[in-house]
């Protein structure tokens, strides 16, 4: 089984046990409280946080590798050359050449792009879908709430990786954007449910405050106010589901691709050539070990930020 | 409680025919001619393609005729008829070889969760904050940000072919020994969300009202530990131990795929692989009702061990 469903799966299950479940609503994340703002906490908390800059770092550089490869590596990932399958570390390749006789820690460098392209559109896709969803729900609740709840229950009963595997199965042919845009299409109608529900939460706390009443009062319509006044106010949370779920997204991605049915051959991604150094691990296994780090720090990374975040904004949850 | 079960059965239905429908719709409709794509480049004899026809319901077209055979689809699912993948076999002989295999990985990873998960959750439950806490926390952070294609491979690599501590692969009869590290793989997921939800239950339960009377009481700790805290911390991971077998059952792809295991998993690899198509709808499809038959159970689990929770 993999991990990102049983991420996915467990947090599902906490939220959808309601009461006892843990990753409730955070608290009305910038209320103003007496002498800093919770804001203000979380980030004097974060500071603090070896996890949280430790986990930056890594964001920044990988997306840095992820505009730039060039900067990290001199050697070209399509520079294969046979002759030189499984050779020792030479010249800029500090890890070797894989089967192929392509250097490993080039085709490591250039193969973060697709992985954080498809990570982060996914994640932003998910970020859409779950906050029209959640806002429309939350804010206008009654029949609205009970149908698009009942949606979210019912994608939610889907497992992921099942269902993935199953829509880009269709998807066999087609250029390399293409694959890459059906493999971000099915992560995010898959994997929107978790974060439109903290969303969803998040509003019904929002449309409570006073300064909606206030609005309402001035005359501002359903659309201003929850443009206006809930959004800013509900984007906080959502932002750290997304954090974590980037990161899922990503090892969802990988798997896919591990599989044969994500990305494909002339687009570079971690998955495949750590699908590669396996069979081969028994004749030379730094082919294996270098995609497996850079997968594994990315995912990590961005977990870890998304969880040190949860943790400074609600501490209740330690 | 007799309407959330019958809540919650009511969404099963609609997520069975929503996911099953989804399968249907993308593996078989939309295709060009099944039968010609059925035979290859081998020609079709009219009396073939009018037997064919008649069998697979192909004369009806239109959104009635894919709803009619979406249903055939369905009737024969229900009744346990996969029909045969590509390679001639019948995809439930295949099943029901692979799902002992499965089922003993998935009791494998499942012990692994249990024996080291609660225990290592109780222990930093009481300790909160503790050296033993924050690492544990840290670790099983780790765990679970590291996704199976990268543990799979480096465990087999390290302790398989390096170190030489287990069998790197398990044949067609795999032994205990040979599942030992694939299940010490599947489980370590397990192992840390279980240490984890323990971990949280134990540290709530020890400051509930009861656990004070019991002190005042002036019984020792470990009495209070043992019999009040833990048979109450314990609710919600047993639950969650038991959506996690059905889990497990369906879920090992990438480990049965990488160590080489005969079960359920691996078949669907292999099908994913090979691009056999009704056998990837096949296994698919039952692994589905597999995993919303488990959710299903553990919520009403759930809602029966648990009488604090109340359901509207």
């Amino acid at each position: 089984m993999s991990d990102f469903e049983t991420v996915a799966a467990t947090e599902n299950q906490a939220a959808r046990r309601g009461p006892s479940g843990e990753p409730g609503t955070p608290n009305q994340i910038g209320a103003p409280q007496k002498p800093r703002s919770l804001a203000g906490d979380a980030w004097r908390d974060l500071r603090r946080n070896p996890i949280f800059w430790i986990s930056s770092a890594l964001v920044v550089i990988f997306t840095l590798m992820a505009l730039a490869p060039g900067i990290f590596t001199a050697n070209s990932p399509n520079d294969c050359l046979l002759s030189r399958q499984h050779a020792g570390p030479s010249g800029g390749a500090i890890f070797g050449y894989d089967f192929q006789g392509c250097d490993t820690y080039s085709r490591a460098v250039y193969g973060t792009r697709a992985s954080l392209l498809v990570g982060a559109l996914a994640a932003l896709g998910t970020g859409v879908i779950a906050l029209v969803v959640g806002m429309l729900a939350g804010y206008f609740g009654r029949w609205v709430d009970a149908v698009l709840s009942r949606v979210i229950d019912v994608v939610l009963g889907i497992p992921l990786l099942l269902a993935a595997i199953v829509l880009l199965k269709r998807v066999s042919s087609g250029s390399d954007n293409a694959r890459i845009a059906a493999v971000i299409f099915v992560l995010a109608i898959l994997g929107w449910t978790t974060a439109a529900r903290v969303v969803r939460s998040s509003v019904i706390t929002a449309k409570e405050q006073d300064y909606v009443a206030a609005a309402r009062m001035l005359g501002a319509g359903n659309g201003r106010i929850m443009w206006r006044h809930i959004l800013p106010n509900s984007l906080a949370p959502a932002i750290v589901v997304l954090t974590i779920a980037l990161g899922s997204f990503i090892a969802a991605e990988a798997t896919l691709s591990f599989l044969g049915i994500g990305l494909k051959a002339p687009t570079i991604s971690w998955g495949q050539d750590i699908d590669t150094g396996r069979i081969h691990m028994r004749e030379a296994a730094t082919p294996l070990i270098v995609p497996s780090a850079f997968l594994a720090l990315t995912v990590l990374a961005f977990i870890m930020l998304g969880d040190a975040i949860r943790d400074a904004f609600d501490p209740k949850l330690r | 409680m007799f309407r959330y079960i019958l809540r919650r059965l009511l969404q099963m239905v609609l997520a069975f025919f929503g996911t099953t429908l989804i399968v249907y719709a993308l593996m078989f409709a939309g295709q060009g001619d099944p039968i010609q794509a059925l035979a290859g480049e081998r020609p079709v004899t009219e009396a073939q393609r009018a037997y064919l026809t008649e069998k697979y319901h192909l004369d009806a077209t239109g959104v009635g005729g894919f709803f009619y055979r979406y249903f055939d689809y369905v009737r024969s699912l229900l009744q346990g008829d996969l029909g045969q993948s590509l390679t001639g076999r019948q995809i439930g002989d295949i099943l029901q070889a692979a799902w002992p295999v499965t089922l003993k990985l998935a009791l494998i990873a499942l012990a692994v969760a249990i024996i080291f998960g609660v225990t290592a959750g109780v222990v930093a439950g009481i300790r909160r904050a503790s050296i033993f806490d924050n690492s544990t926390l840290v670790l099983t952070l780790l765990v679970l940000g590291i996704p199976t294609i990268v543990l799979a491979p480096l465990a087999q690599y390290l302790l398989g072919v390096k170190w030489q501590l287990f069998p790197p692969t398990a044949g067609s009869q795999p032994t205990f020994y040979a599942l030992l590290l694939p299940g010490i793989v599947l489980g370590s997921l397990s192992l840390a969300t279980a240490l984890r939800l323990t971990r949280t239950s134990v540290a709530e339960n020890l400051r509930a009202d009861y656990v004070r009377t019991a002190r005042s009481k002036g019984l020792v700790k470990r009495r209070i530990v043992t019999v009040h805290v833990l048979r109450n911390s314990l609710i919600p991971v047993v639950t969650f131990l038991g959506v996690e077998l059905g889990n497990l059952m369906s879920g090992a792809i990438i480990t049965e795929g990488v160590f080489n295991i005969p079960g359920v998993g691996f078949n669907l690899f292999r099908g994913i692989r090979t691009e056999d198509g009704p056998l990837v709808v096949g296994i698919v499809s039952v692994l589905v009702v597999v995993y919303l038959v488990s959710n299903l159970v553990v919520d009403v689990l759930y809602a029966v061990l648990d009488p604090r929770i109340r359901y509207e």
